[in-house]
């Protein structure tokens, strides 16, 4: 028996009435990568927003190894190794990728109460070396992101996640509005993250995408979770059912 | 061959250096800068760029500049401050008011800087914390602060005391006495603006802030905080350019800035700032600034009818607008690998 990388105790969550979560509980292992499956509305999100942050639960507890922890903010969740690529991206268009690659983490040559000056030749450098880590041609890390392709933006989005030494990578809906191509791209990606000792939470609603690059499945329907099981154990059919 | 080859890996340098410069927003504004103070000097059989007139531009350049700087910025971050005039007027009539009753200049001066400041944060406070467009906070802030400003000043603007330290901010420096100190602050404020913008963290949470908030939020910037401090950066770089054009002036006239938010706000677009933020930089509002100065200066030197004025920087406003929104789709449209 494999300790839990993470544990998600008995949460709940309400909007304005709604019960959007109904005491969920979910144990995350260590180099797993699980897919989570559910309809608009089926709480999914609010469980992907409390873990990296952008939420907090009203009830229930998160712990990480083994240890509770408290995430109050995006900047909480980072620190604790968690780091989220979203369907809207977690990129600035304007802005080149090289600092994309650091918001809100900037290298810094000096600094006073947090405020200084950027390294960025170690910004261009170390960008150029992640994006090479995760198979990415880009020519300069000067490009502005809002010229890349999707694709490109969310490979971007996962070096920069790889960079960090994220132990829980959460994609949520990372092939919304790619391609074919870009989205085979983007599934390597989330197959290759368990070579590298990244736990994965991979959030779609194609069902052949989850069951193409993850070990695990749970779905979700009207707050809760309704399944969850090995890949090898179920089937396509039988997860459409329960929801 | 091989010639061939370098040529065409020449020609494709060429080709990215020419699309980076054109993707820069403050390019037009520049070439329209060059294009239009040659065409005054032609105009103007020369007066236009003598010491006399230069002197002149530079001398008021830095109170629409500094302003500008710090309207620049908060759009950068993707809001807007219309109370830049009016606050513009009362931080050196509030400067007035205590020294007309003793107190130091150095007093008044940190009071108002304080108050300019106060006033800054107000308008970023409400406009982030109850989610309203800045577009309404700073309209209401510009009635505020203007009758603020006329109601402490009693109706009679105070008289200003003899001992102020023009020596710091007015005198004329330089060689041949070609500008005022207040233009040496000027080019302090603009570098030091200009580097916070590209070399600091700081700038970088602006941009990205204004850019792509959503974004901004899930990396865990500071969103809130860095708005209001671009709020307060930009009121307190507007008073402090009321202090400079009253010490210039030698009296604290309570209706300086008027208009002069717009005028700040069509500089920093004319200087390639996007309206909806993320895009823009501290030097293309300054080339905005200079822009006005010299439209302003060069329409009287070629005896046009100076109501054009408003015409002129109208115009100009869209044309940049829509130059350099061509130039872009241009530069998009040039293939260079990425």
């Amino acid at each position: 028996m494999i300790a839990p990388i993470i544990s998600i105790r008995n949460m709940h969550k309400w909007y304005s009435g709604v019960h959007a979560l109904r005491g969920v509980s979910l144990d995350i292992n260590p180099n797993e990568a699980l897919g989570l499956i559910g309809d608009n509305g089926a709480g999914k999100s609010t469980l992907i927003n409390i873990l990296s942050g952008a939420q907090t639960a009203d009830e229930g507890e998160i712990e990480i190894d083994g240890a509770l922890v408290n995430i109050r903010n995006p900047r909480d969740a980072m620190d604790l190794g968690i780091e989220t690529i979203y369907q809207y991206n977690s990129m600035v268009p304007t802005m080149s990728i090289a600092r994309n690659m650091f918001i809100g983490r900037e290298p810094l040559k000096v600094s006073l109460f947090g405020i200084g000056i950027m390294d960025q030749q170690k910004m261009r450098d170390d960008s150029v070396k992640a994006i090479a880590d995760v198979n990415l041609h880009l020519r300069s890390p000067d490009a502005l992101v809002g010229e890349l392709s999707g694709g490109q933006r969310q490979g971007v989005a996962i070096a920069r996640a790889m960079h960090f030494r994220s132990r829980l990578m959460i994609l949520d809906e990372p092939t919304n509005h790619l391609s074919v191509k870009e989205t085979a791209k983007v599934i390597g990606f989330v197959q290759s993250l368990k070579n590298q000792n990244v736990t994965s939470i991979f959030i779609s609603h194609n069902m052949h995408h989850v069951f193409e690059c993850c070990d695990r499945v749970v779905a979700m329907a009207r707050g809760k979770i309704v399944l969850d099981k090995r890949i090898e154990d179920t089937s396509i059919e039988e997860v459409h059912e329960v929801l | 061959m091989g010639a061939n080859l370098d040529f065409m890996r020449k020609f494709d340098y060429m080709k990215r250096a020419l699309k980076v410069y054109m993707e820069k927003p403050e390019l037009a504004a520049l070439v329209l800068l060059v294009g239009l103070i040659i065409l005054f000097q032609y105009l103007s059989d020369g007066v236009f760029l003598n010491a006399n007139n230069l002197r002149g531009i530079l001398g008021i350049l830095p109170e629409i500049g500094l302003m500008v700087i710090g309207v620049t910025i908060l759009m950068i971050a993707g809001e807007f401050d219309l109370s830049v005039g009016s606050v513009f007027a009362l931080m050196p009539m509030t400067m007035a008011v205590l020294m007309a009753d003793g107190t130091p200049f150095f007093f008044a001066f940190v009071a108002g800087m304080a108050f300019a400041l106060l006033i800054g944060f107000v308008n970023g406070y409400l406009t982030v914390k109850f989610a309203i467009p800045s577009f309404i906070t700073t309209l209401g802030m510009l009635f505020i602060a203007r009758s603020l400003t006329i109601v402490i000043s009693g109706g009679f603007p105070p008289l200003l005391p003899n001992d102020l330290p023009n020596w710091l901010f007015t005198v004329f420096v330089g060689p041949g006495h070609l500008f005022r100190m207040s233009f040496i602050w000027f080019v302090l404020i603009g570098v030091a603006a200009s580097l916070m913008m590209s070399r600091t963290n700081f700038g970088n949470w602006i941009k990205a802030t204004g850019g792509f908030l959503p974004a901004a939020d899930a990396m865990g910037i500071p969103t809130a905080r860095v708005k209001i401090a671009a709020f307060m950066l930009c009121s307190v770089l507007a008073g402090f350019a009321g202090m400079l054009q009253v010490l210039r002036l030698g009296s604290p006239l309570p209706s300086i800035g008027e208009g002069w938010e717009l005028q700040a706000v069509a500089a920093a677009v004319i200087g390639g700032t996007a309206l909806n933020g993320g895009v823009g930089a501290v030097i293309g509002g300054v080339i905005g600034a200079i822009l006005i100065r010299v439209i302003d200066n060069g329409l009287v030197l070629s005896q046009v009818d100076s109501n054009w004025f408003k015409f002129a920087i109208g115009f100009l406003t869209i044309f940049a607008v829509v130059a350099n929104s061509w130039l872009r789709k241009r530069a998009k449209s040039m293939k260079v690998e990425t």
